[in-house]
């Protein structure tokens, strides 16, 4: 408890070193040290989900029999970035449309307009949204309603006699599928 | 709770040796038998105290369902089932829980309106009323995460419809998606995300919160009831609010908390009544995305967003999404800055009064709307919805051919006829006396606005079996409008 007061005759005003000014100092410095040392892994951890790639992988839709030429039919895959504890969202539906031999277009099945899910109706060939009337085309395209665009739509390719498509994550107008 | 000085008991010495120690008596009672003013004991004065009657119950009943319910995606949905079904009591709490929810922000809505009409919030009240808002939004927070956490279709769609919001953020919106879905879909991780903001983040804040509203309810003193004419100034307020307390103040307990515990024990019962005659929210369908056949529909506070986005022009969606929570927050926050003192009284505020009938109406109405959603096609009407008799009564095979187009062609969806079917386009019971044929033919085949064109998706035949069909469409005694650039026939 040594009382540190100003020196007598001291020319400058200079707080003067004291033992409890060493000491609060240091308590202070080490404090900020150890909120960093632990904060940071905490941010880091609450902000995993970021990643700089984004989450894209080739997913296999099934065999490409399954798609009748000049139809559109609904497809579902395992989204490849889950863990076991998903349960049933992990699994993802699209929209297949099969245009010729070789020749597709997969729609995300998230309405472009606040992602409800859309349904194909292969009388009017039209999808339809149920949340706030969105319409798409069968190609996609926007038909009419709040959707500021078409369909989101996914990268195909065919592999042997598989479909396989590029995604792994809930399309919005910031990111595709 | 001290007892008369005579010869004490043995629960009166227990008494003392724990005032010795916690100093009860010095800290606490002050506080509750504070003096409050007078006027201040009034029935418009309840409902602070039944917001966090309601809140000590969310507490309480939220404990319990957590003893039961799984957070987890793949489980949580069971366990509802489980809680509603298995359980003892389950569906009862999982009721008072969600009906709860529903009172506190009735309760609370009612409380900021009271405080608004009565002036509190001005000199020297504003940090009171700032803290209250911070606690609106926190309980409306509780209100959307305690949706998510009824892990169904509705929850599963919901967060979809929040994160396609997100996703219009210029720049960032994908980041942010990401981080509210704690990954790439909705999974596992975002129901732990809302989870934890549901019962540890948001709550935690909330009795913060609620601690400091209350110190400055204390601290600064109840508003008076406001008397018209009598201006606040920042120089003489504190005074003659002083004064008034020392002259017909009473003490907060027993005087003036008498209604309170009055209105407490009302809205108990009231809970217990709606709990147990209308039963738990859901859970509706598993939250399976590829269980397609749903109709997402948000709880009843978001009902009137939920109309918003559907009858806002496309254009003004994101700008509005990205703008409006910003300037609407920020304009509830700043109230008692730029209207810091003058006139409390409801009486000589007709502008005060104008914009909380305003926004009621608003709120109603959009709600009402949110609740009917006339935009929503009918997805199932065009296989399940009759036509009417006298549609089909005496027409000819053509317009008959016309009517089953309209059904198969999913018209019915969007249009409705005698009443039923869509409501998101007009209804066809007599478009034939607006529209002249060649306007239907143009109508169906290139479409505007809010209904798609059907140029590409209907053969030329179906196309005339339509429109004689809609062109039959007029009452018996009017006639159906023609163009005038062809001349009238006779008997044509």
């Amino acid at each position: 408890m040594a009382e540190g007061g100003p020196q007598p005759g001291a020319p400058a005003p200079a707080p003067p070193v004291t033992r409890r000014g060493v000491l609060i100092g240091l308590g202070v410095a080490l404090n900020v040290v150890g909120a960093a040392l632990i904060g940071v892994p905490v941010i880091g951890y609450i902000a995993s989900a970021l990643r700089t790639r984004s989450y894209q992988a080739w997913i296999p839709l099934g065999k490409l029999a399954v798609f009748p030429e000049g139809q559109t039919r609904l497809a579902t895959y395992t989204n490849p970035f889950t863990v076991p504890w998903d349960g049933v969202t992990a699994n993802v539906p699209c929209w297949v449309r099969r245009i010729g031999a070789e020749k597709f277009q997969v729609f995300a099945i998230n309405c472009a307009h606040l992602g409800c899910p859309v349904r194909w109706f292969p009388e009017s060939g039209l999808f339809m949204c149920p949340c706030h009337g969105g319409v798409y085309y069968e190609d996609g395209s926007r038909a009419s309603g709040p959707p500021p665009r078409g369909l989101f739509e996914y990268e195909y390719e065919i592999r042997g006699d598989e479909l396989w498509v590029r995604g792994g994550q809930l399309p919005t107008l910031a990111g595709p599928v | 709770m001290s007892a008369p000085a005579q010869p004490k008991g043995r629960l009166a010495r227990v008494g003392e040796w724990l005032d010795f120690r916690l100093k009860f008596r010095e800290s606490i009672l002050p506080p509750i038998a504070h003096p409050v003013p007078k006027s201040s004991a009034s029935w418009w004065y309840v409902f602070g105290s039944a917001t966090l009657l309601c809140f000590v119950v969310q507490i309480v009943t939220g404990m319990c369902l957590a003893l039961v319910y799984v957070p987890s995606a793949s489980e949580a949905w069971t366990s509802l089932e489980y809680l509603n079904y298995v359980q003892p009591f389950g569906w009862f709490l999982r009721s008072l829980h969600s009906w709860g929810s529903n009172f506190m922000v009735t309760l609370m809505t009612i409380h900021l309106v009271q405080v608004y009409l009565f002036g509190a919030y001005k000199y020297p009240r504003e940090l009171t009323w700032v803290v209250g808002c911070v606690l609106f939004l926190c309980t409306l927070g509780m209100a959307f995460t305690g949706q998510v956490m009824r892990f169904d279709q509705d929850a599963y769609w919901g967060l979809g419809i929040g994160v396609a919001m997100m996703g219009r953020f210029p720049v960032i919106g994908e980041s942010l998606v990401h981080l509210v879905l704690g990954g790439p879909i909705i999974g596992a991780e975002t129901l732990s995300r809302f989870f934890t903001l549901h019962v540890f983040a948001v709550p935690g804040l909330l009795l913060m919160l609620i601690g400091v509203h209350l110190w400055l309810v204390i601290k600064v003193g109840i508003n008076e009831w406001p008397m018209p004419g009598r201006l606040v100034t920042r120089e003489r307020y504190s005074d003659e609010y002083h004064e008034l307390v020392a002259k017909e103040g009473e003490p907060f307990v027993p005087q003036g908390v008498q209604k309170d515990i009055v209105f407490a024990g009302i809205v108990l019962v009231a809970l217990f009544a709606c709990a147990a005659v209308f039963g738990p929210a859901g859970p509706n369908g598993q939250p399976d995305p590829t269980l397609i056949e749903t109709v997402p529909r948000p709880d009843f506070f978001f009902l009137s967003l939920f109309a918003v986005f559907a009858l806002l022009p496309p254009y003004l969606e994101t700008p509005l999404i990205l703008t409006a929570p910003v300037v609407l927050v920020a304009l509830a926050f700043l109230l008692p800055f730029y209207s810091n003192t003058g006139e409390k009284s409801w009486k000589r505020r007709p502008g005060a009064w104008i914009l909380v009938i305003v926004v009621f109406l608003c709120l109603g109405t959009l709600t009402w709307l949110g609740l009917s959603s006339p935009w929503s096609p009918d997805m199932s009407a065009w296989s399940g919805t009759p036509t009417p008799v006298e549609y089909v009564k005496g027409r000819t095979p053509l317009e008959l051919q016309g009517a089953l187009v309209f059904q198969a062609k999913q018209c019915r969806n969007c249009h409705s006829l005698g009443g039923e079917g869509g409501m998101r386009g007009p209804a066809l019971d007599d478009v034939a006396t607006v529209q002249t044929r060649d306007e239907i033919v143009r109508q169906v085949l290139q479409g505007d606005g809010n209904m798609p064109a059907y140029g590409k998706n209907l053969k030329p035949q179906e196309v005339t079996a339509l429109v004689a069909f809609l062109t039959a469409m007029h009452p018996a005694g009017e006639p159906a409008q023609r163009s005038a650039t062809i001349p009238a026939r006779p008997g044509g």
